[in-house]
């Protein structure tokens, strides 16, 4: 029943721990403790496996066959970057964990400033977690993005995240700071060579300041076989609107880990997304959002299409601290699986100390619905066609939360592109 | 409002620290000594004249119970458990085995009777007693004490005895099924007691019989420093039907007892198992010293098609619960049902809920949870519903609602929801609120008081639940109820 110690370090620990010992021999005096402590920290929990029970359905230990060499710093050519398309934005691009200013817009935006980091942070918020040490104790780079207090940027901020060569890895710091009443629109992009098996290992952490309002859209569209692990650590303030969504695509194996904790009162966050797997892809949404002050509001919301042998993986933990009264939260996970072989685990779950609270989670799993199918069927509409039809209804209706037009638009068109239903039109 | 009424009277009687089945039986008993290892479990099988081949079930038992250790995953917190300072062995002293009720120690049934059990059947046979008919196997420590309408029920060929009995009189049906849903190695406890059970029901209801009266077993820890450890097995052969009912108490200690059951149940097919109990053990003063650690192993296996096994639960008792009745869906259209009042008060900690496996085809199962939380309680719903590749069209349902009273409690939601086939559809939906102030002002505004109100809702909240319950069960549970919440109000 209880986890056994690890005994014997698998192959990718033991690539770690040379990865470990060349890149801190390089390390400067000022980072070599932090570096070391997150080493350390990482050490003493190792790679995670399923009897730890916050990756109990994503066994890393098994899946993690080896640890790549960590990726040098690279030029790639600046249209193998996608991002978010035909979008204008004012761009910021990380190549293998570093920031890449040729790459990256060049103009000046009052009230944004950006600025190259060693990728170090300077205090995990909240997040005790093996992959989120690794990440500090590997680390190659890294940015700090600053929104001023009031500023309303009008340009979408563009993060593109690429991972430049195969058998590599890259690990990226990052830290956003968002001023007091910004509102502002992030669409960030974690992408790589198509075909190239890589890893990336990105730690954000993100503090939203009073009376904001912030946008964030995370495009997950690695290459089929790569492996991406994200921890997102959130901090907000009072009387704050913060919206998150995961467009979640990419990736063999992928795990998005948002540590959400509401600092201010009177704060809504809206966290969604949608999963489209197919092969035998594996994808994991770990959520934990812990209402530690009154009157906040939490809304998740997400929805996976899980194809052939697929498997999709959420876990979502709302926890509700005693001083957290009037908290009202909640969650809502529904899957389709579309094969006899495709697979669903949810685990979303409740922790209540305080008593006057309204929290709720419902889940929903199963196939296509046999009668809506029919009425198409009925009206003429293949079968084929008809399936289509109703997968993206079931998507759509996460998708059309998210207020930016043109984010819908281009969640709408890559959900469209992976159905292989480009002809058909959205009304 | 007669009945909202006679429940707040039942509240307002008794003090907070009042726990009606708290007294102490004073009987002389037969303990082995304390602690823990092989000779102890061979002294329990020699006690029970046991052949040797359950001795060796034990033993093996046993050698895999040291190389285990305590799951810590559950939400509880207590000491750890000094499993060498226990008696695993206590019986009432007596002459000689006794052959009817008469011979019965008359301090036990004086016991029973306090308890509302009513262990001789002459009194309901000759119309003295009211005519609900509920056959009951009476089990003090470790022992079994009595077991009523034995004759009769040996005339439909249903067998209801104590499981030590079982094991001497038919080896056949206990070798066959006994560990096969539970297996030895399940889990820490459940090993643990699959070395050292004592004695609980054995059932065997054999085909297309439909069991002429409730089954029923009273257990009751007398005691101190004792762990308790029964083990029940009921089987239902094809084309048959069962209704039991378990009730747990216990006196009022200061120390910490261990009781660590396991239950099995075997639905064969077009076989029905109905299950409910009410938990009452002791639950700790008000300090939340004392009470009863309730380690609980129970679970169903819908063996063949078309078969149902349908658990009810009663929470009230017990400093920390630590239960997850099951059920197996294996035959195709078998069926499962959870049915769950969990209620929680004082220092009470409880973490349970169910497991729903399905396997076979069409398999369906419902789950409805009730928890309730008051005082510095923690209360979790821990549940799995689980579909396997060849689980066509399994459904389940799933509704758990939890009801805060008072801010320093905590209510917990943990399911887990794995499905592996595309043909099975699973819902599930939690709440967690407390009293709302329009519901209190609707009631009070029609005149009840605070605490009418309270009840009022309350009883509402888990109706649901209590509808599942046979109806002596159901009478007592909405009694238990509001002496479980006594105090938590306003």
């Amino acid at each position: 029943m209880n986890a056994p110690a690890n005994i014997k370090e698998t192959k990718a620990e033991q690539s770690l721990n040379a990865q470990f010992d060349a890149i801190f021999a390089q390390t400067t005096q000022e980072n070599a403790n932090q570096r070391k402590q997150a080493w350390d920290a990482f050490k003493a929990k190792g790679i995670p496996h399923r009897r730890v029970e916050e990756w109990h359905y994503t066994d890393l230990r098994t899946k993690m066959n080896d640890a790549f060499a960590l990726a040098s710093k690279t030029a790639p050519k600046a249209d193998a970057l996608k991002g978010a398309g035909d979008l204008k934005t004012y761009r910021i691009a990380i190549v293998n964990g570093r920031y890449a200013p040729e790459l990256s817009s060049d103009q000046n935006v009052a009230g944004l400033s950006i600025a190259q980091t060693n990728g170090f942070l300077a205090a995990q918020l909240g997040t005790d977690d093996a992959m989120a040490h690794l990440n500090q104790a590997l680390v190659q780079g890294g940015i700090s993005i600053k929104i001023d207090a009031n500023a309303k940027i009008e340009l979408p901020i563009e993060i593109v995240r690429y991972t430049d060569g195969s058998q590599v890895s890259s690990y990226a710091g990052t830290t956003v700071e968002i001023g007091s009443g910004a509102k502002a629109l992030i669409i960030e992009s974690f992408e790589g060579d198509a075909d190239a098996a890589y890893q990336s290992n990105a730690l954000t952490e993100v503090k939203v300041g009073d009376k904001a309002d912030v946008h964030w859209l995370k495009l997950q569209v690695e290459s089929a076989k790569a492996q991406h692990i994200e921890t997102l650590s959130i901090e907000l303030g009072a009387e704050t609107n913060f919206q998150h969504f995961i467009y979640n695509e990419g990736a063999s194996l992928s795990r998005a880990q948002l540590f959400l904790e509401f600092k201010g009162e009177n704060t809504h966050a809206g966290l969604r997304g949608t999963s489209l797997l197919k092969d035998n892809q594996h994808a994991d949404i770990t959520l934990f959002v812990k209402h530690a002050v009154p009157g906040c509001e939490s809304r998740e919301y997400y929805r996976s299409v899980v194809d052939d042998k697929a498997r999709a993986v959420f876990q979502g933990k709302i926890i509700v601290e005693q001083a957290a009264q009037k908290t009202d939260g909640q969650m809502m996970i529904k899957t389709l699986l579309l094969s006899d072989t495709a697979e669903i685990n949810a685990k979303p779950e409740l922790e209540i100390f305080a008593d006057d609270v309204q929290c709720a989670h419902g889940s929903t799993t199963g196939d296509i619905d046999e009668d809506l199918l029919f009425y198409l069927m009925a009206r003429g509409i293949p079968e084929a066609q008809a399936r289509k039809i109703l997968v993206l209804a079931f998507l759509s209706e996460a998708i059309e939360e998210f207020e930016e037009e043109q984010c819908v638009e281009l969640l709408e068109a890559m959900t469209r592109s992976w159905l292989h239903a480009d002809d058909m039109v959205s009304e | 409002m007669a009945a909202v009424q006679e429940t707040i009277d039942q509240v307002k009687a008794i003090d907070v620290d009042q726990y009606k089945y708290g007294f102490v039986t004073d009987i002389e008993s037969e303990l082995a000594p304390k602690g823990l290892n092989e000779d102890i479990v061979a002294y329990i099988s020699a006690k029970k004249d046991e052949p040797e081949w359950m001795l060796n079930w034990r033993l093996e038992a046993f050698r895999r119970w040291k190389t285990m250790e305590e799951p810590t995953w559950a939400r509880v917190d207590y000491p750890k458990i000094d499993f060498e300072d226990l008696h695993y062995y206590a019986a009432p002293k007596k002459r000689e085995g006794p052959k009817s009720l008469d011979e019965v120690d008359p301090e036990i049934l004086e016991t029973y009777k306090k308890l509302g059990i009513p262990l001789s059947e002459q009194e309901i046979l000759a119309g003295v007693a009211p005519e609900n008919r509920v056959a009951v196997d009476a089990v003090f420590d470790s022992v079994s004490v009595a077991t009523t309408f034995k004759e009769e029920l040996a005339k439909a060929g249903v067998i209801f005895c104590p499981i030590s009995e079982a094991i001497r009189e038919h080896p056949e049906l206990v070798q066959k099924y006994l560990g096969s849903v539970v297996p030895v190695s399940d889990n820490f406890y459940a090993t643990l007691n699959s070395a050292v059970f004592s004695d609980g029901s054995f059932v065997y209801i054999p085909p297309g019989v439909r069991c002429p009266m409730e089954l029923s077993t009273y257990f009751r820890i007398n005691e101190p420093n004792t762990g308790q450890f029964e083990r029940t097995l009921i089987i239902a052969d094809k084309g048959s039907y069962v209704s039991y009912l378990e009730g747990c108490t216990a006196p009022q200690r200061d120390e910490n007892q261990l009781h660590a059951a396991v239950v099995e149940l075997v639905a064969l097919e077009d076989a029905q198992i109905k299950y409910s109990t009410v938990q009452n053990w002791y639950p700790g003063d008000s300090e939340g010293k004392g009470g009863i650690y309730n380690f609980v192993t129970k679970r169903g296996d819908c063996r063949e098609k078309n078969s149902k096994i349908s658990w009810t639960q009663v929470e009230t008792g017990s400093a920390i619960t630590w239960k997850y009745p099951s059920c197996i869906l294996r035959g195709d259209n078998s069926q499962g049902e959870f049915y769950s009042i969990a209620i929680s008060n004082g220092h009470q900690q409880i973490d349970s809920g169910t497991k729903m496996i399905h396997l076979g085809k069409n398999t369906a199962s419902r789950i409805i949870s009730k928890g309730i939380s008051a005082g510095v309680s923690q209360n979790t719903y821990r549940g799995q519903v689980s579909a396997h590749r060849k689980a066509s069209n399994a459904r389940n349902f799933t509704q758990c609602d939890s009801l805060l009273i008072g801010d320093k409690c905590g209510a917990h939601t943990v399911p887990y929801i794995e499905s592996k086939n595309s043909s099975a559809v699973f819902e599930h939906e939690a709440t967690t609120s407390k009293i709302s102030d329009d519901q209190m002002f609707y009631c009070q505004a029609r005149g009840l008081d605070e605490e009418e109100a309270v009840a009022l809702i309350v009883n509402g909240f888990v109706r649901d639940v209590i509808q599942q319950l046979p109806m002596e069960f159901a009478v007592e549970a909405q009694k238990l109820i509001s002496i479980s919440l006594e105090g938590s109000v306003g």
